[in-house]
């Protein structure tokens, strides 16, 4: 390969800096999305590459379930002060108190609620872009979603019309109300992901390593055991979400491969408890990651539904 | 996916072809026979099965992600998908054949280093292939290859395989810009000469798809010569706390074109002044020179006013600066264009406003010659056209480089995008009067 040449990972985030610079460029109050997870600390890392040594021109926001890994939380709390970064943090609980979102009888994921919940932070800061780590090979629906995804003033996503993107030459303008999702990953694998933290040397969630947890086996999923209920004087966030009495509880040796939250995450047993055993462990893996996602199980389309509806 | 072995290429390609040509087949059998599927992905193909695919596993439903494709069997528009061999990474867009999606193989075609156009052996060369070939060729795509698919129902027969190289062979001098092409006789449905050499074709003596993929030389795609720098984002720290973040000033942006060394001279456009590059920041350290398409931050040994859409440029080959501009372009909205509409137009890191002047012509894409004088271009149309800039761009012809020679066009009010344009090149090379420091 000759000097003057890029490997795949080094196009990748050229790519991926220029879409971050044109955000940055071209909206006035554009906001990072950012949750701990391994998509959005790849971002973080391009993000400091693209604006160092300023400070990054944007703040970071997360929308909490309510049923987050702690590990996640204190992750994403200390990257966020590392970088100096203002992290703003919004949970599905505010959204239904102030009756942006209502939970349908009977459902525990609060997965789709999140919708609501984040539509309600871009109202409230006035967010204009929001970017996320959403790459094209994770799901069907995804793989037809642009770089600049355009978003009507309802947060809707409208696949049949999208704007055509074509070169480098992003068509970043809307009018005020609506706005305008972000992926700077849209071309990376979950291969690339992972190599691209090697490469760096990212930190990552202890819980992408193989550790000990007690699982209980649902849908074709080992799910885990959610933390004991203490307050009496509240009602079980977990609710429903508790093994019941045919489910029996083991204890594993289980890492996660995907992050959502502690209801709607399966783990995967595996020894893998470095990044090196974990490339490997993708690169032999015979199911996408997705395959661990219960939100994404619902139904064929279930992704281009959430999406259309706002979803990130 | 295959673990690759740090550092690989990246080969972007897309497919196209008319409806049925078996665009979708053909992908899915890449991923399929690549062993680049996944378990679950294979279940929810089995799931779907009895839906479109009559109880077979319909490998098009790999691709076709959404529900009303599913339904009605077609491509609606772009999907990206991913997969790797020890070789290479592969990037394919997949480009749907109907005419009214035009503009989409327009968006997939604009980012390949390759075009695999799809021609199904029964019906031979038709109106969508030579689109399909004419947009390969008009968007710069370097490398063709014609995919004669479905060979199985014509009993794999040579005559037939030859008889249609020998029709696109006749069209292709016209175009006049690839530098290579293959042709290639597959069944994307049984497998015949996309993974693996077709005991079937005897007579071919060429790889099969995926090993051309494989090997086809592509590192001198990008253009490395005539450095061009697009300002992107003007990076200023401001730091009233750190001295040595107090002064930084850096230019953060892509380059578009060429080399640009530490030390090396550069005149900033259109200011036309002429300074030193005194380094080349990146997050990791200084570089000693960086390339297109490096992603890097400039800072200068004069401190200039430079904003987003100035452009950086080394002291040979000096691009144009013009406001009257000839192009061509592709319509991409149901509203067509007329001459006198006024429209955005974004080019590089700038968007200016601009007022079509004149439509030249209009490609007919039975014979590919241009038609003159047509009243307006409706969707999916490509014509040449004149435009006129409220600001000077600064650019290179498309066909000398894509990235200072590419424009999109925005309506106002409805913010869609509605062209994609290619520049003519420059009638003369900017003269810029050296008011400045360094001579």
């Amino acid at each position: 390969m000759s000097s003057y040449h890029l490997d795949h990972l080094q196009f990748l985030e050229t790519e991926a800096i220029h879409v971050l610079r044109e955000v940055a460029a071209e909206f006035e109050r554009p906001v990072l999305l950012f949750s701990g997870g391994k998509d959005s600390i790849c971002i973080l890392r391009l993000a400091e590459k693209a604006f160092r040594p300023s400070d990054l021109p944007m703040p970071f926001l997360n929308i909490e379930t309510g049923h987050e890994f702690p590990e996640l939380i204190r992750f994403r709390d200390a990257r966020a002060k590392e970088l100096g970064a203002r992290l703003i943090v919004r949970t599905v609980e505010e959204a239904i108190a102030k009756g942006l979102a209502h939970p349908a009888p009977g459902e525990i994921s609060r997965n789709k609620l999140q919708t609501p919940a984040l539509l309600g932070a871009i109202e409230e800061f006035q967010f204009d872009c929001c970017i996320g780590g959403a790459r094209r090979d994770e799901e069907k629906a995804r793989a037809k979603e642009r770089f600049f995804s355009y978003r009507d003033s309802f947060g809707q996503w409208d696949p049949k019309n999208q704007r055509p993107e074509i070169w480098n030459l992003y068509n970043a303008r809307v009018n005020p109300g609506e706005n305008m999702r972000v992926f700077p990953l849209s071309n990376w694998t979950e291969m690339d992901v992972w190599e691209y933290i090697n490469q760096e040397k990212l930190a990552v969630p202890t819980i992408y390593f193989s550790h000990r947890r007690d699982c209980f086996r649902r849908g074709g999923q080992w799910i885990p055991v959610p933390p004991p209920h203490t307050d009496a004087s509240k009602l079980d966030p977990y609710a429903g979400a508790r093994p019941k009495p045919h489910e029996p509880v083991k204890q594993l040796v289980v890492r996660v491969r995907t992050i959502a939250d502690m209801i709607s995450t399966g783990m995967i047993e595996s020894p893998a408890d470095s990044v090196e055993d974990i490339i490997a462990e993708v690169s032999a893996a015979r199911v996408t990651e997705r395959g661990t996602r219960a939100d994404d199980k619902a139904g064929e389309a279930a992704m281009e539904d959430r999406k259309k509806a706002g979803y990130f | 996916m295959p673990h690759t072995q740090h550092p690989i290429e990246l080969l972007r390609f897309n497919t196209c072809g008319s409806v049925d040509d078996g665009k979708s087949t053909l992908i899915g059998r890449l991923l399929y026979d690549s062993k680049s599927l996944m378990e679950d992905q294979v279940a929810a193909l089995e799931k779907s099965a009895d839906i479109t695919g009559g109880g077979h596993i319909n490998l098009a439903n790999l691709t076709d992600g959404l529900r009303a494709e599913r339904e009605q069997g077609i491509t609606i528009d772009v999907a990206y998908r991913y997969f790797a061999t020890p070789k290479r990474k592969f990037i394919v867009a997949d480009t749907p054949g109907h005419v009214q999606y035009t503009r989409n193989m327009v968006t997939g075609a604009s980012t390949a280093n390759l075009s695999v156009v799809l021609v199904d052996a029964r019906q031979g060369v038709i109106e969508q292939t030579r689109r399909h070939t004419y947009i390969a060729a008009l968007l710069g795509i370097p490398h063709l290859v014609i995919a004669v698919n479905k060979m199985d129902l014509v009993d794999w027969k040579q005559e037939r395989f030859l008889e249609i190289r020998d029709e696109i062979e006749d069209f292709l001098p016209k175009l006049d810009v690839f530098r290579d092409v293959k042709f290639i006789p597959v069944s994307a449905l049984h497998g015949d000469n996309v993974v693996d050499d077709s005991p079937k074709t005897p007579w071919y003596e060429g790889p099969p798809l995926l090993r051309h993929l494989e090997t086809m030389h592509i590192a001198s795609d990008w253009n490395l010569t005539s450095f061009r720098f697009p300002v992107q984002w003007v990076n200023r720290p401001n730091s009233p706390t750190d001295p040595l973040l107090h002064d930084f000033r850096g230019l953060s942006g892509m380059i578009a074109s060429g080399i640009v060394r530490q030390g090396q001279q550069v005149v900033v456009l259109p200011l036309g002044i002429k300074t030193t590059v005194k380094n080349i920041w990146t997050y990791h350290g200084l570089l000693t020179e960086a390339f297109c398409p490096q992603s890097v931050t400039l800072c200068l040994e004069h401190d200039i006013d430079i904003s987003r859409g100035d452009m950086i440029v080394g002291l040979e080959n000096l691009p144009g600066r013009e406001t009257e501009l000839q192009a061509r372009v592709c319509w991409m909205h149901q509203r067509p264009l007329q001459a006198g509409k006024k429209y955005f137009l974004k080019h590089t890191t700038q968007t200016v406003q601009c007022v079509v002047t004149q439509i030249l012509n209009k490609i007919n894409f039975d014979t590919l010659d241009p038609e003159p004088a047509p009243l307006t271009l409706a969707i999916n149309d490509i014509g040449g056209i004149k435009l006129k800039t409220a600001k000077p761009l600064l650019f290179d012809g498309y066909s000398t480089n894509r990235l200072t020679g590419s424009f999109i066009l925005i309506e106002p009010g409805t913010n869609a995008t509605v062209a994609a344009g290619m520049l003519s090149a420059p009638t003369e090379a900017v003269k810029p009067e050296y008011t400045d420091f360094a001579i």
